[in-house]
């Protein structure tokens, strides 16, 4: 008989690039150890699932704002030495020295190893999100009761 | 003279960084049958703890562990 498998639930808040590092680390970690893996992404860390050219939304104050959050997860920026842009350069520079994978082939491979992901739908009213911006791979786009229901049926949730 | 472990599949995980080496190690065991073994060499250090560590979370068994200057080898049986 099978047995029950394990849930871990990941909420990303952050759209730091050393966050998600963790965030996709730790999903694909989970997921190759026989876990289900929810990640629900919210505010800023709508930029692991957006488009690299995401439309940005109808009134001036979320142009302005798509136009600041704009690029996809490779605009990712470390939540230190950020640097105006210079500390993801080097960061992704040293990734690569490294052999490491770059947070879109991370993501990649969280969603080949089965990671199911959703987005906050508060996070794309208050910012005029579209669904098409989003990554097809998102599988569906939710409110909190839905992720306290994937919390409470796992057995650690992660809050990044 | 030590016995020999008969080795149903080879992986090269050289070079790979966590946690590239244990989920490797993950996707390739589904590819041998319950009882096979995979033989895994990777260099990550890391590695030392992350590849028992997924195999006691997934029930899989180490048989051994080598090292060979550099290269960290792994013998992982399929269990279930």
């Amino acid at each position: 008989m099978e047995e029950k498998r394990k849930e871990i639930t990941l909420i990303v808040l952050s759209g730091d690039m050393d966050k998600l590092v963790a965030a996709f680390s730790i999903a694909s970690g989970a997921a190759a150890s026989d876990m289900d893996v929810t990640m629900f992404f919210t505010f800023w860390g709508f930029r692991a699932i957006k488009k690299a050219k995401a439309s940005t939304g109808k009134s001036f104050l979320a142009k302005m704002f798509g136009i600041i959050e704009g690029g996809g997860i490779g605009k990712a920026s470390p939540s230190k030495y950020s640097m105006a842009g210079m500390g993801r350069f080097m960061f992704k520079k040293m990734m690569k020295a490294k052999g490491m994978m770059t947070l879109e082939d991370q993501r990649k491979l969280a969603i080949d190893l089965g990671v199911n992901m959703y987005a906050c739908q508060q996070t794309m009213d208050i910012m005029e999100i579209p669904r098409e911006a989003l990554i097809d791979e998102v599988k569906d786009v939710v409110g909190v009761a839905f992720m306290l229901e994937h919390a409470k049926n796992s057995f650690t949730t992660l809050f990044i | 003279m030590t016995e020999e472990i008969k080795v149903d599949l080879e992986l090269d995980l050289k070079g790979l960084l966590c946690p590239l080496p244990m989920v490797k190690v993950s996707q390739n065991i589904k590819n041998i049958a319950v009882g096979g073994v995979i033989k895994a060499i990777a260099t990550d250090p890391g590695a030392l703890a992350d590849i028992p560590s997924w195999a006691r979370t997934t029930g899989n068994e180490i048989l051994k562990t080598e090292k060979d200057g550099k290269d960290l080898i792994f013998y992982v049986k399929r269990l279930k």
